[in-house]
């Protein structure tokens, strides 16, 4: 049979955003713990449908350091907005250093989560409202450890000498969006644990 | 073959490279062959409840270990078996029939094979040394929670979950991303063989499941382990928050052993009907809707509970509807072959099997779907032959005609006609003979999940007849056995299109090259090998340009199949495997002690960061291949 050929050797070899596999790879994980989330707030909204008073014998958790990290993962947007924006240009030192600064906002927003969970006013084994509380709020954490870690190796990365490939840089532009996630839904948490029980008592 | 393309696709030799493997079609036939191993070791629990079973007050089982064989049974079926199996088929086939070199994220894919196997391997190995889990397979609280099954049995259950889930969640982040980016040129959506788009809604329906059964079993375990008090209805629990949990996924996972199931049925009729498939939109939008609708029948699994009585309606009436989209599709196939030049082969028997047995399914599906009759059948032994009948007739018939269907592209060789007649047979007998009896023994009032019944109940010869029946399928499965591995080696050669199919996956040798297509496909039609190419052909019918020493592949557009950029795929490496034996340690000791993941995380951490950690050599040939965008 004969053939004609689609050559195909003049096409970049990475893109970014939607055009690379590794947005799509992301959006699917996003996708399983964002109903992870989505069925976590569905748990607290249950328990809290089965209760007489909510929260159960407890006072809400303390707003302050809860607030604080509302305003930590919303200032952190930025740096990871012009991380994100560089990755894309291919300006690797300046990755590095967007890299390191954004694993600094994760690094402090961990120590203040530590302290947040000192001040939630309920433990995990009182009752069924600490265990929810505790739940959502641990979910949250493992996924801010893990995004700062991940950033921490990409900086580690970017440090490293050594040529490296362009298809690097969508890893950062990626690391970036996934740190979206994880401040997009720190959000509806933060009204779930801390505003609803006050906008309700 | 193109020795260039094969050095740099295949997978390094011996025990090092089995452990290192990512090719997606070595990967594919190990999760096929390991949930095959799972099906054969539940389908002996089973075999061992029938006998005890027989006769009235046998003796050859006792109470404990009966719950463990039926729970055990039901959980490996369920999680070990009927979901990774369909995987496993994806994982193989997906990739060859959108012409595509790899399936995305290889690395991941072997890393999400390994934690399904050790997942398996703990359920089972628990059960040999007698802490087999035994509240049943969607393990309800409170009989699953602390109180009232000290010990590890429910660990044992909750932590197979999250090994099984985690697995099964990643493979359908790569199924979906080879679906949606690594399409041969010209294959849009509108032309995706009906089997891909069917492992696509499976892929998202596993997505958005998956996640709720593995909260749930997390859930419990915190509960078993570190009190908390989810379940606890004393300190404002809920025990129905773990129906409610579990549904929302089971009933989805239901249609995610069934609409594989259909995946083979719309591939194996159009190829023995000698035409396309007929109503091809319909099919596809069948497949979406039957998704959608599958999210919302959980709580016909709870009738029997205190929920309202309008929201049981609702769900009866979601329950019936679901009928509908099943319906279209076995009319356009009827359609099909009823249009077409039918030839019975063995793939088609079990295809034809599944007409019969399935319908039966629905239709008693159907009069549990209505409140009052639940609530008299419900736990009766009618539940557990409309369960055999809906899962076997819509997903285990057209996996073994699946199983015949491409075995020769696995393998090179044809299996036997002969003995395939005779598994068929066989296997349709003793399948009705062993599960349509308990129709009769769940309306005579037999109870799921008792280890003896008394000889007054007069069920004795219905039971006993149902034993006959599992013999027969032992039988089938022992004929099953001795023709894949005859076949395997001594079969008639095959070539690549043996059936005279029109899909991609017979474009390539038997069994394909690592590198799946020497030059990949440009598609201009939905059966791309069934379209007379004119000569000299207008329109480009092959890829050139990849790199061959790299491996290299193309990567287009979600819609329209456009050629975007070349993408270079990751070596086989063995982090995979290391990662998931520290994942797999840190789950077995988590449910000792909650530590275990603040300690176990550690090696998990590292292994992936050097998984992902680039190598200078791989680095140095990607970048002599590299092009900005």
């Amino acid at each position: 049979m004969n053939h004609r050929s689609l050559d195909v050797s003049g096409l970049p070899s990475y893109k970014f955003g939607h055009a690379s596999l590794m947005w799509w790879g992301l959006m699917g994980l996003i996708a399983i713990e964002g109903m992870a989330f989505a069925l976590s707030v569905g748990m607290y909204l249950y328990l809290w449908s089965q209760a007489q008073q909510w929260p159960l014998s407890a006072a809400p958790p303390d707003l302050r350091w809860g607030t604080l990290n509302v305003l930590i993962l919303l200032a952190s947007v930025y740096p990871n907005h012009w991380t994100k924006r560089v990755a894309e240009d291919g300006d690797e030192a300046k990755m590095g250093t967007g890299l390191v600064v954004c694993s600094l906002f994760g690094v402090a927003l961990i120590g203040v989560r530590a302290l947040e969970f000192t001040t939630l006013n309920c433990r995990w084994d009182s009752n069924a409202y600490g265990s929810i509380v505790w739940l959502l709020l641990g979910l949250h954490t493992t996924h801010v450890v893990t995004d700062v870690y991940d950033t921490v190796v990409l900086a580690v990365l970017f440090f490293t000498p050594g040529p490296r490939e362009g298809r690097r840089h969508v890893d950062v532009s990626e690391n970036a969006m996934y740190w979206y996630f994880v401040v997009w839904t720190w959000l509806p948490i933060y009204a779930v644990l801390y505003l609803m029980p006050r906008l309700t008592s | 073959m193109n020795p260039v393309l094969e050095q740099t696709w295949r997978d390094p030799p011996g025990l090092w490279g089995t452990l290192c493997a990512i090719d997606h079609k070595t990967i594919g036939k190990r999760t096929i062959v390991t949930a095959f191993g799972f099906f054969l070791a539940a389908g002996i629990l089973a075999a061992l409840m029938r006998l005890q079973l027989a006769r009235p007050e046998n003796t050859l089982v006792g109470p404990d270990l009966y719950n463990q064989l039926f729970t055990t049974h039901g959980t490996a079926m369920m999680f070990l078996f009927a979901v990774p199996v369909m995987q496993g088929m994806a994982i193989y086939l997906v990739p060859l029939m959108v012409g595509a070199r790899s399936v995305a994220f290889p690395r991941m894919n072997a890393f999400a094979y390994w934690v399904y196997l050790f997942g398996g391997l703990f359920l089972f190995v628990s059960l040999l040394f007698d802490i087999g889990p035994d509240a049943g397979w969607f393990s309800y609280v409170p009989l699953s929670g602390p109180q009232y099954t000290p010990g590890k049995r429910a660990d044992v259950w909750a932590q197979m979950i999250t090994f099984t889930e985690l697995s099964g969640l990643l493979v359908a982040v790569v199924v979906i991303a080879t679906v949606f980016k690594l399409r041969a040129p010209g294959l849009t959506l509108a032309r995706l063989p009906l089997f891909v788009w069917a492992m696509l809604v499976t892929a998202f329906m596993i997505l958005f499941a998956m996640p709720s059964v593995m909260l749930a079993s997390t859930a419990l375990i915190l509960d078993r382990l570190v009190s908390t008090h989810f379940y606890n209805p004393a300190e404002g629990g809920d025990a129905l928050l773990w129906q409610h949990l579990f549904w929302f996924f089971g009933h989805p996972e239901v249609y995610f052993i069934f609409i594989p199931g259909l995946a083979f049925m719309s591939s194996i009729i159009p190829t023995f009907s000698r035409r396309p498939i007929y109503g091809y939109p319909a099919i596809v939008l069948s497949l979406i809707s039957t998704a959608f609708l599958s999210f919302g029948l959980w709580v016909h699994h709870m009738f029997a509970t205190h929920i309202p009585d309008l929201g049981k309606s609702f769900f009866t009436a979601a329950s019936m509807m679901i009928a509908i989209p099943t319906a279209i599709q076995i009319f356009c196939w009827i359609t099909t072959m009823w249009k077409g030049r039918f030839d019975l082969r063995t793939p088609m028997l079990f295809v034809l099997a599944f007409f019969f047995i399935l319908v039966l399914g629905g239709l008693t599906g159907l009069m549990v779907a209505s409140v009052p009759l639940d609530l008299q059948l419900h736990d009766t032994y009618f539940v557990v032959a409309h369960l055999h009948y809906v899962l076997l007739g819509g997903a285990v018939f057209p996996l073994f005609g699946a199983w015949y269907y491409w075995f020769p592209k696995f393998t090179g060789r044809l299996m036997s006609e002969r003995l395939g007649r005779w598994q068929f047979w066989l296997f349709f007998v003793g399948f009705n003979v062993a599960f349509y009896p308990m129709h009769h023994l769940g309306l005579q009032g037999m109870p799921r999940r008792v280890y003896t019944y008394p000889v007054d109940m007069g069920w004795g010869a219905l039971n006993a007849l149902s034993t006959a029946g599992a013999v027969m399928i032992a039988a089938s499965v022992l004929v099953f056995i001795v023709n894949a591995l005859g076949s395997r080696r001594g079969g008639a050669l095959a070539g690549e299109n043996p059936w005279g199919a029109g899909t991609l996956e017979w474009a390539t040798a038997s069994p394909p090259p690592p590198y799946n297509f020497e030059r990949p496909p440009v598609v201009r039609a939905r059966d791309p090998l069934w379209e007379p190419v004119n000569e000299p052909p207008a329109e480009p019918t092959q890829v050139v340009g990849l790199a061959e020493r790299v491996r290299e592949a193309l990567v287009t557009t979600v819609v329209d199949a456009l050629p975007s950029h070349r993408l270079a795929f990751p070596q086989p490496t063995v982090w995979p495997f290391i990662s998931a034996i520290a994942v797999t340690v840190m789950f077995i000791g988590s449910i000792f002690t909650p530590w275990a993941i603040v300690w176990g995380g550690i090696p998990v951490a590292i292994a992936v960061t050097l998984w992902f950690w680039p190598k200078r050599r791989e680095t140095m040939a990607d970048l002599a291949v590299e092009k900005r965008p």
